[in-house]
């Protein structure tokens, strides 16, 4: 039976439990003159409850627990050599054992290889056969047990609805276990990455240069590999400044004219209006760059006798300052609405124009909710991916000049981690560590943000 | 015979709602020396006519008071005199509003150089977030009115002097004007108001927020703020008015009942409106 | 008091200044309204731009070139074996039959170099076209029947007018014995301009004329089904509980700093969880709608809690206190009164969420939804790509065809968006109460 066959399976027997549940506790009250502790629904509900939750953590568990186990068995079978070699070599040992379990092969099997494999291949089949056994055995046992636990004091709301108070809990746990999976799935990826590569060399290295080490072995691969962040960072906040640069003027301008001059009407279509910029997917946005601003900017330069590499950085920024405009001034939008309209008065009434009011007071007023929304847009830009992997080049050059071709943090990302990888190389382990300090970056700009607005909604509540 | 008339509907009537209210204004809306004219002016927010017909003008020189229950229209017909309802989009003005006869709501006047002219004191005390005497220089900047620093200095200073704040703050000029107490935060506006040398001086309630020791500073500031400058003053409080104004000036439902000098309006009232609400009967 | 001081400026005086001032003061605020009106205008001018570039190739892109042929459906050389079934017409020579039908429209052309020529007008998928219409009408076996197959995607480049004839023969990709055929089936008016089938129907195909979004459109609805179906059931049982249940202490503390620390995190991060937790340790296939569902649902989990949590505190207090009142226990009184008068406002949190899960690419691309796929996924737990997924692997293709293609893919694609979004401001307008 499939997953989904099965999760459905489960969901109908619950149900069943629960018009049997709401029947029995119906038919109790029917009989005699007893009152129910709790009005029937909540019986059908405890019934179907009891079947339904715990087959369905069964499941789950089995879900995601299964591949470990089998990865736990499978080690035994790994000759000495691999067994008592490093995490490196287990790695390659489970991923040839994959490859055969898939069914896909690479020249010779070793014999233990494809012992292990046919063994796994077993265990996936046995694990179906026990899963679909144990899951709907314990939803059937369950739902009996619940079931006869309905009488007429049966305090079935109160249970019913504290298993819910508990789901509820469960829920709200979601994002922290995200964050732990996130947090952990770099950090540890990235500590092996910095036993391969010392931090300083990563951190303060000049060139980035990564190579596969196949590649290196071989001696193909054009010099050693060198993993140096510094090129990817100048590039990323390179791109951003950009951004930046068309972002923050249009925007804060746009926020300006219709937060203080524009009338309803005109606000009323034009936010709209600028609000679809920031719905319009970032893969667009990126083709949007590559094919008709990237050969613009080329060819204008060229025209004035500058040389423009074909995937400028400048195409880039040019096209994700755009994506920012409605972030910039949304953001600023709102907090230009919140200076007090008293202090708009104090300034007219002392016969100011609306732009020296705007200027003098409106604007120092704002000034740190929009240093905070400038903050907010850098951390966006520095994180945005498909424009960046869609316009800018690969070319880790590090250049200050808008341009060159630069590369930066989020597409080489891409570039590593999309396709086949090698397992444990350092090139692979590179992403992790170059998105540990994406996370890094962002996480910090967006701390210092959030200080920022608070004091500011200190200041005026 | 209009305080006949008045007497006899407070014989003859119980409730508030039968009084009429008069379609023109009682007692005398003129005055000697005129800074400011106003004639049949009307204001409308939306659909709301806030302000019906009212003619009055504004004593050079004097304090006119204008009182009335909440809702009443005071504020409104004081915020037209320097078009600060022009910042409000639905509200819409009819009429004339003359100072040196010019209307001010003609197209061919600067607002810029009405609301120099016409300054205003807000209800709640607005210092802008920023030093004292930034507050109190804000106005002669923007305006260009000291040509060197140290004209700006002097202005700065002799403002203050005028809203008798300066032995108070001259130690501490660049700390934020959001620091001070409220009515020193209400004083420094009136000083920051001063500092562009108005002709009038418009205050909305400008005790409104503050204690009562705040309160009678102000007061007394507003008293010897009178002998160079007109001030128009609302204000819920009847003892203020009393207290403060030469003229005084009672709006009802939108209409200006009765204006007159303040003596004769607190103790002879021509209109029953009037005097219920200075007796307190309402509002 | 007021002795002592001077007077300062007198108002005649400040008068005078205050107008010597006013025509510069005038020109500043001029040119400072001037900078608002036109930063709204390049604002606008961006989106024009884009929707511009977009539509532009983007609604030719809808259309293709086909060319209609008289196809002889000739029994023993479609269905050897005469079943009629997928598998005996596999041993069918349709290609034969496609272009024995096309050397007829050209009045027989002789000679391989002709023949090889005129095979290159129409798509290579077009005896597979062939293959299915029999299928699908098996009583018009033995007939001759006037069928439309596409044409090569070099060749309809060349009908839209984008390859020219003044190039030299060698530098253009059609030659100039195709353009006399080409004039030739115009002429006799077979060729013709029509909505183009393959996109909508088509699946992924390295052959520009071929491609379609059909799979990448079942995988991105498949996709977003496990995104709702975990976001919004998660999502409003977290806001909930943080609005409804939690005490102030220092867990829900840190509930609520992961949530906003997550609203932050780039959603390429999440691509990087997914990999490595749901493929490498958790063992789950790669290019499958259900981890992607999986990591957009934990990427646009912020997005509805945020939302949810902002429509559930405007559900007045005093309805809270009129059911507890009459003994209602507190999760009666959530879930009979506080949700049901929230839910506009939870649905339209949850629709701008998918909204945003719909046109997100770099997780996918973690998360190995970028392999080419040619089959339509028929389940969450098969191989599939989505829709901007595709569009990234369309932009990459260097055929001219291509670049409309993916223009028409987007148009598809903000098609969905815009009716989404409307659908959430519709939800809001309409049925969101104020209170």
């Amino acid at each position: 039976m499939s997953l989904f066959n099965l999760v459905l399976s489960v969901l109908v027997i619950g149900a069943t439990f629960f018009v049997f549940g709401q029947r029995a506790a119906a038919g109790q009250q029917a009989t005699g003159t007893i009152k129910l502790h709790s009005r029937s629904h909540y019986h059908g509900m405890w019934a179907a409850i009891t079947s339904t939750l715990p087959a369905l953590l069964i499941l789950l568990v089995i879900v995601l627990g299964k591949n470990l186990l089998f990865q736990h068995w499978a080690s035994h079978f790994f000759p000495p050599e691999v067994a008592g070699g490093d995490a490196v070599d287990r790695a390659i040992a489970l991923a040839k054992i994959t490859n055969v379990v898939d069914g896909i092969k690479f020249g010779e099997v070793e014999p233990w290889v494809q012992s292990a494999g046919e063994a796994w291949t077993r265990w996936e089949s046995d694990t179906i056969i026990v899963a679909n056994v144990l899951v709907l055995g314990v939803s059937l046992t369950g739902g009996l047990l619940g079931y006869r636990r309905i009488s007429f004091k049966f305090r079935a709301r109160n249970h019913v609805e504290r298993i819910l108070t508990w789901m509820l809990i469960g829920s709200s746990t979601v994002a922290i276990f995200t964050t732990i999976g996130i947090v952990l799935s770099i950090l540890f990826e990235s500590i092996r990455f910095f036993k391969l590569i010392p931090p300083q060399d990563f951190l303060f290295g000049l060139e980035w240069n990564p190579q596969f080490e196949g590649a290196e072995r071989a001696g193909s691969g054009g010099g050693t590999a060198t993993y140096g962040m510094i090129p990817m960072f100048v590039g990323t906040f390179l791109i951003s400044f950009i951004a930046l640069a068309v972002a923050v003027p249009v925007g804060l301008f746009s926020a300006i004219y219709l937060a203080e001059y524009a009338t309803l009407r005109v606000r009323g279509i034009v936010k709209p209006l600028l609000e679809i910029l920031a719905g319009v997917p970032t893969v667009v946005y990126g083709f949007f760059a590559a094919l008709t601003v990237a050969p613009v900017v080329k060819s204008v330069g060229e025209s004035v006798g500058l040389e423009v590499a074909s995937e400028s950085a400048l195409a880039a920024g040019l096209v994700m300052g755009v994506m920012i405009i409605p972030f910039i001034s949304s953001l600023s939008d709102d907090v230009i609405n919140a200076v007090p309209q008293a202090l708009r008065d104090a300034a007219f009434g002392l016969g100011s124009t609306k732009s020296e009011a705007v200027r003098q007071v409106v604007l120092p007023a704002a000034l740190p909710g929009i240093v905070a929304a400038v903050i907010l847009a850098v951390s966006r830009a520095v994180g945005e991916t498909m424009i960046v992997v869609m316009a800018a080049g690969l070319a880790a050059n590090l250049s200050f000049n808008p341009l060159d071709a630069v590369t930066t943090v989020t597409s080489q990302i891409v570039t590593i981690l999309v396709g086949d990888q090698e397992f444990e190389s350092a090139k692979t382990l590179s992403a992790f560590a170059l998105a540990l300090m994406l996370i890094v970056t962002t996480l910090a700009l967006n701390y210092y943000a959030l200080q920022i607005v608070k004091k500011y909604r200190e200041q005026y509540e | 015979m209009q305080l006949e008339e008045s007497s006899r509907m407070v014989q003859t009537t119980s409730t508030l709602e039968a009084r009429t209210i008069p379609d023109s204004t009682l007692g005398q809306i003129h005055a000697d020396n005129p800074r400011m004219k106003a004639r049949n002016v009307d204001v409308f927010y939306a659909d709301k006519h806030a302000i019906d017909n009212i003619s009055l003008d504004i004593g050079s020189g004097q304090v006119i008071s204008f009182i009335g229950p909440s809702g009443c229209g005071k504020s409104t017909f004081l915020r037209c005199l320097n078009r600060m309802n022009d910042t409000i989009d639905s509200c819409r003005v009819s009429g004339e509003i003359m100072i040196d006869d010019q209307n001010i709501y003609d197209s061919s006047i600067d607002v810029v150089l009405l609301r120099a002219r016409v300054g205003m004191v807000f209800q709640k005390p607005n210092p802008f977030p920023k030093s004292i005497f930034d507050n109190v220089a804000y106005g002669p900047r923007i305006h260009g009115l000291a040509t060197s620093k140290v004209e700006l200095d002097h202005i700065v200073e002799t403002s203050l002097q005028r809203a008798g704040l300066w032995e108070e703050v001259k130690d501490r000029l660049d700390q934020p004007g959001t620091g001070l107490s409220g009515g020193q935060q209400q004083r420094l506006c009136i000083a920051r108001a001063i500092a562009v040398s108005p002709e009038v001086i418009l205050m909305d309630e400008p005790c409104s927020a503050l204690d009562p020791i705040a309160t009678a500073k102000i007061e007394e500031l507003i008293s010897e703020l009178r002998e160079q400058y007109t001030i128009v003053i609302v204000t819920h409080s009847m003892q203020q008015a009393a207290r403060v104004s030469d003229r005084t000036a009672y709006f009802h439902l939108g209409k200006l009942i009765e204006v007159g000098d303040t003596k004769q309006v607190f103790t002879n009232p021509l209109h029953a409106l009037t005097q219920d609400y200075i007796t307190g009967r309402f509002g | 008091m007021s002795d002592q001081v001077s007077l300062g400026l007198s108002p005649e005086r400040a008068a005078e200044r205050v107008a010597e001032s006013i025509s510069f003061r005038k020109r500043r605020e001029n040119r400072f309204l001037f900078l608002g009106k036109s930063a709204v205008a390049v604002a606008l001018g961006f989106l024009v731009l884009l929707f511009a570039g977009i539509l532009s190739k983007g609604i030719p892109g809808l259309f293709q070139h086909y060319v209609t042929l008289d196809v002889q459906l000739d029994a023993e050389r479609l269905d050897p074996s005469g079943q009629g079934t997928l598998e005996s017409l596999a041993d069918g020579d349709f290609d034969g039959v496609v272009r024995d039908a096309l050397y007829e429209a050209l009045g027989g052309p002789t000679g391989r170099k002709a023949k090889r020529q005129a095979r290159k007008l129409i798509s290579s998928g077009s005896g597979q076209r062939l293959m299915h219409h029999v299928l699908d009408n098996p009583d018009q076996m033995r007939s001759k029947v006037a069928l439309q197959f596409a044409v090569d995607d070099d060749v309809d480049t060349f009908l839209r007018g984008l390859i020219s004839r003044d190039t030299p023969e060698a530098d253009r990709r059609v030659s100039d014995q195709m353009i006399s055929y080409i004039d030739l089936l115009q002429a006799k008016g077979r060729i013709s301009y029509e909505i183009s089938d393959y996109l909508f129907f088509g699946s992924a195909s390295r052959d520009a004329e071929m491609a379609g979004i059909r799979g990448a459109l079942v995988g991105s609805i498949l996709t977003l089904l496990v995104c709702i179906v975990i976001a919004f059931p998660l999502g409003v049982a977290t806001a909930v509980y943080l609005e409804e249940m939690a005490p102030k202490n220092r867990f829900t503390e840190i509930i609520e700093i992961n949530i906003n620390n997550l609203a932050a995190v780039p959603s390429v991060v999440f691509g990087i969880m997914g990999l490595a937790v749901f493929i490498v340790i958790f063992g789950m296939p790669r290019s499958i709608p259900l981890v992607g569902g999986i990591v957009l649902a934990l990427m646009t989990l912020p997005t509805i809690i945020i939302s949810s949590r902002a429509s559930i505190r405007a559900v007045p207090p005093s309805i809270r206190d009129a059911a507890l009142g009459v003994g209602a226990s507190k999760m009666q009184t959530i879930t009979h009164h506080v949700l049901p008068l929230a839910m506009p406002g939870m649905l339209t949190g949850t629709i701008i969420g998918m909204a945003q899960a719909l046109g997100e690419t770099a997780p996918l691309l973690m998360i190995g939804m970028v392999a080419f796929i040619v089959d339509v996924p028929s389940g969450v737990t098969e191989p599939g790509t989505v829709l901007p997924v595709q569009i990234f692997m369309w932009a990459d293709f260097a055929e001219r065809m291509f670049i409309q293609k993916t223009s028409a893919a987007i148009i598809v694609l903000l098609a969905f968006l815009i009716s989404m979004n409307a659908a959430a401001i519709f939800l809001r307008k309409k049925l969101e109460r104020r209170w």
